[in-house]
């Protein structure tokens, strides 16, 4: 399957890699991580979050991991998600498409920077 | 916290089972960080939210199951085209029943109110639905409390002359109560008004839409034109809207209902169809205990007249005959048979299929797919097969159903029914989600109850013996209902063939009829009416390939009314069945011409005149009704006020039709008349028997009756087969489709003993095989399987033979005589179940029988 086949990502789908791009996190930790990286502005409902993750394990950008974090880190009722090399993979490609986008915003004077 | 557990609900298990307990966690978070003044803005939220997410959540799991089917149908092409049949048969017939049964019997008529509307008829022994009589009408009118409104009509065919080829058009006579008790508008002009319906009053007409836009190319400047219809001047006053029918589809114009002193006179002259509009709040029971009232009074008031007479009164929706209303619900039976026999045949596939994906799906749970996963899995598939067989059963319907439409009577005032409306789709619909569902699921349940690690095991026997019980089951309905069919269609057909092997009293073959209709006032003289008479006969009995030629009132069986009271004098007078007679005028050579037998006497004569008494030609019926072992030649009565003599007797003849008995026949000679007097009975219709070698006379015969009066239109040219046939056809349509849908029916139970048993079979095969291995020969093996096939037909057949004596009494009205337990037809349809139970078998049998024991074992 190509990367690109799933661009555009969903805004969730997108925000939600982004959370578990670097340590593997459990979903209420990953509704914070957005909150807190968009300041306020995102906050995920429990639905979409879980729809997303189900779709997102399903199509393989992510995978629930079986190994858990330090003990004192731990909730161990909690489920944690990883992401694949395929969701980064898929995560980088969406990040081209919208860096490609802004540079012809910015040719077209849309946005602020070098034309 | 449980506000939310509930919500939770709403998405599908496997989600639920997965996530709920996270969600919650959150949820429970959630509600700790919100001050309790903005609890209810969270509770919105989260609604708000859950019915979105799980929404999106059944869509993908759609999508998935989708995805799933097809590739899984893909690789079974086979299942799936014989389960989108299998649907398509059962949509398909239930469908077109039910659109004609819907138009016919259920769909409210197209008038605002029509609840209200009834219609009336006298009844008097003998007869429940007779016409009124313009002076019982009168009084039924004026009496009566139960009533807003009532009108009367009648059917007088006229000719339109002056405006091209002359025409004979359909009219209704209306008294100007009618259209505006029906409550439709017409589209350019006026209704009557009470101006219109006096004696006397100038000619006013209506014109159909149909009429208008075909005769005068919806000419916008109709209005106030003047037509000469049988010679007579009318005024255009209005075009009725398209889609207007009334009293049936046949009426193209209507004119105004003029009642003159002259009608009131005879009670007894029955020829007014009768519509009334009950008053709001008042029941038909209460009107019909109004006009008991009001009949009981004229009995009292005419004791001669009107005795013995009452009104019945029914919604004029309901004004169906009884045979129409029962041929449409055996249809209707008959389809549902047909649909529960496809129903089973599709539970019956379905059960199989999930059987021998049992493995597969025991994989699926093994790998954590939960039960409900796989029910909802499966019923997708069920439903997108019964999806596809239903919009293919649609289109079938909507191709049969210019066949089925001759079943239904043509004397309701509506539009012959579109098929594809809302209604009738939402029925198909329905059916199709049922079929799906039902026939289903359950199947699904059936096999996911049990589906756990048991069929993995290497050479497990797929299909336990539970299952095969449900099989058999099924396949035992479908023998039932087919038992059922095949009866019913049986006994249908055999009283279809009694009716049309009846004698009708003359031989139709080789006789060509049609009406030349001549208008009065201009032919209301005996002599002028002879003078045609005789110029159309004597050249038409010229044409080569004419052997005999005469004219008569009303052919039989076209026309059913034009019966008197008879009077000889010693009898008391009523108008009981018991004491009337169907009154004909004829030309000489009528009874030839239609071969109907004379048995005493002479036919009437051209010497007959006027100044000469008056003659009778009557039938048996008639001789042996009044003077039983006498000779019946000389002998005077009394009918249509005048005196008789009877100078002949002829056979009877089924003047009524096949389907019901006949009165006995008067035929009068045709100058035996005054001038102006009965002029509903001016012979019209032209007989004209051939000796079959001449194939066009119709054009020779225009050619005649133009050259004697230009304007004399010729219509309703048919040969008397045809009219013959008519008087049964809708019963033989009715079989028709009675006999396609047992077809149908017989070929799915057939399929079902067949997959019953060849699934039997191969998940039988080491048993078989040890079996052999151990002696047995190809001979028992075969015993053991037909054995089977024989029990299972066995029993469908008992409870099916029980099932098809209950319909055969239901449908008795129908069997023209014929015993509903006609030892014959039963024999003939167990019979073909057994035959049809054979069938099923051989194969499955031969496959058993070819087991390779080694083979068979080698499995093991």
């Amino acid at each position: 399957m190509q990367a690109e086949s799933f661009l555009p990502l969903p805004s969730a789908t997108f925000h939600i890699l982004m959370a578990i791009a670097s340590e593997d996190r459990h979903g209420y930790a990953i509704i914070q991580d957005i909150e807190q990286r968009t300041g306020g502005a995102l906050r995920l409902s429990a639905g979409t979050l879980y729809r997303s993750i189900q779709r997102m394990l399903e199509q393989g950008l992510l995978v629930e991991t079986s190994e858990r974090p330090a003990p004192e880190l731990d909730d161990e009722r909690r489920r944690y998600y990883r992401i694949t090399p395929f969701g980064a993979a898929v995560a980088r490609a969406e990040a081209k498409r919208l860096t490609d986008l802004l540079s012809m915003a910015c040719a077209s004077g849309f946005a602020p920077g070098r034309a | 916290m449980l506000f939310y557990r509930l919500l939770l609900h709403l998405y599908p298990t496997s989600f639920r089972q997965e996530y709920a307990t996270e969600m919650c966690g959150i949820y429970a978070r959630r509600r700790r960080e919100t001050s309790s003044l903005a609890l209810p803005f969270l509770w919105m939220a989260a609604i708000f939210e859950t019915l979105w997410n799980a929404a999106a959540v059944h869509a993908d799991v759609l999508r998935q199951d989708l995805r799933y089917t097809a590739r899984s149908l893909r690789r079974s092409p086979g299942f799936a085209l014989t389960a989108v049949l299998v649907v398509a048969i059962g949509v398909g017939a239930n469908t077109a029943a039910f659109s004609l049964a819907d138009r016919t019997l259920l769909r409210p008529l197209p008038f605002p109110q029509s609840e209200r509307l009834v219609k009336l008829w006298e009844a008097v022994p003998g007869y429940t639905r007779m016409e009124l009589s313009p002076a019982n009408y009168r009084d039924w009118k004026n009496m009566n409390h139960s009533f807003e409104a009532m009108g009367a009509c009648t059917w007088s065919d006229v000719n339109l002359v002056g405006q091209g080829e002359p025409e004979r058009l359909s009219t209704a006579m209306v008294t100007s109560e009618i259209l505006p008790m029906l409550g439709i508008q017409p589209v350019m002009g006026r209704v009557f008004s009470g101006a219109d319906d006096v004696h006397g009053a100038s000619g006013t007409l209506l014109l159909s839409y149909g009429l208008w836009q075909r005769r005068f190319a919806g000419d916008p400047a109709i209005l106030g034109r003047k037509l000469l219809l049988d010679n007579e001047t009318f005024i255009v006053i209005g075009v009725m809207p398209r889609g207007f029918y009334f009293p049936n589809r046949d009426a193209q114009l209507w004119t105004p209902l003029r009642l003159g002193p002259d009608n009131y006179q005879d009670r007894d002259d029955n020829w007014l169809q009768t519509i009334g509009k009950l008053r709001p709040g008042i029941s038909l029971a209460k009107a019909s205990a109004d006009m008991a009232v009001v009949t009981a009074q004229l009995e009292r008031q005419y004791p001669k007249e009107d005795e013995r007479t009452y009104a019945n009164v029914y919604l004029l929706r309901d004004d169906v005959s009884a045979q129409s209303r029962m041929l449409l619900l055996a249809l209707a039976g008959a389809a549902l048979c047909v649909l529960l026999i496809a129903c089973t045949n599709l539970a019956n596939l379905l059960l199989v299929r999930a059987l021998q994906r049992e493995k597969e799906l025991a994989v699926r749970t093994a790998i954590g797919a939960g039960r409900e996963r796989l029910v909802r899995q499966l019923t997708t598939e069920s439903l997108l097969l019964a999806l596809a067989g239903g919009a293919l059963g649609i289109v079938a319907a909507g191709v049969s159903l210019p066949l089925l439409a001759r079943l239904a009577p043509n004397s309701l005032p509506m539009e012959q029914a579109s098929l594809f409306d809302w209604r009738v789709l939402l029925f198909a619909g329905l059916l199709t989600a049922l079929t799906g569902i039902v026939f289903g699921v359950a199947p699904a349940w059936r096999v996911c109850r049990n589906s756990d690690l048991t069929a993995l095991r290497e050479g497990a026997r797929a299909g336990g013996g539970k299952k095969e019980r449900l099989r058999s089951a099924l396949v035992i309905a479908e023998v039932a209902c087919s038992v059922v069919l095949l009866v019913s269609t049986g006994l249908l057909l055999r009283a279809l063939w009694k009716l049309q092997g009846q004698d009708p009293g003359f031989r139709a073959a080789n006789v060509l009829t049609m009406r030349t209709a001549l208008p009065t006032p201009k032919y209301d003289s005996t002599a002028l009416r002879s003078e045609f008479y005789n110029r159309v006969l004597g050249q038409v009995r010229q044409l080569p390939g004419v052997t005999q030629a005469a004219y008569i009132s009303f052919l039989p069986m076209s026309m059913t009314g034009g019966i008197w009271p008879v009077d000889v004098g010693s009898h008391v007078v009523g108008r009981t069945a018991a004491h009337t007679a169907s009154l004909r005028f004829v030309t000489p050579g009528f009874f030839a011409t239609m071969r109907i037998p004379l048995r005493m006497g002479r036919d009437v004569a051209e010497s007959d005149t006027k100044d000469r008494p008056s003659v009778a030609v009557v039938s048996e019926s008639l001789a042996r009704r009044y003077w039983p072992n006498q000779d019946p030649l000389g002998r005077h009565f009394k009918m249509a006020f005048a005196d008789h003599t009877i100078v002949g007797v002829v056979g009877d003849i089924r003047v009524r039709g096949m389907e019901i008995g006949s009165e006995p026949q008067v035929y009068l000679a045709y100058k035996q008349v005054d001038d102006g007097s009965l002029t509903g009975y001016i012979p019209k219709d032209l007989v004209i028997r051939t000796d079959g070698s001449s194939a066009a006379l119709a054009p020779e015969i225009h050619r005649i009756v133009r050259a004697a009066d230009a304007q004399q239109p010729v219509s309703n040219v048919q040969s008397m087969d045809e009219i013959v046939a008519s008087t049964t056809a809708s019963r033989a349509v009715e079989v028709r489709v009675l006999a396609a849908f047992a077809g149908i029916a017989f070929l799915l139970a057939a399929l079902g003993i067949h997959g019953v048993l060849s699934f039997a079979v191969s998940s039988r095969t080491r048993e078989i095989g040890v079996r052999m291995a151990l002696g047995a020969g190809r001979g028992s093996i075969v015993r053991m399987v037909l054995w089977r096939g024989a029990w299972l037909a066995a029993a469908g057949i008992v409870p099916g033979v029980v099932l098809a004596l209950y319909a055969g009494r239901t449908m008795q009205a129908l069997l023209a005589g014929l015993k509903p337990y006609d030892t014959a037809t039963f024999l003939a349809a167990t019979g073909l179940c057994l035959a049809m139970t054979i069938l099923g078998c051989v194969l499955p049998a031969w496959r058993a029988a070819r087991t390779d024991p080694m083979h068979a074992m080698r499995l093991e």
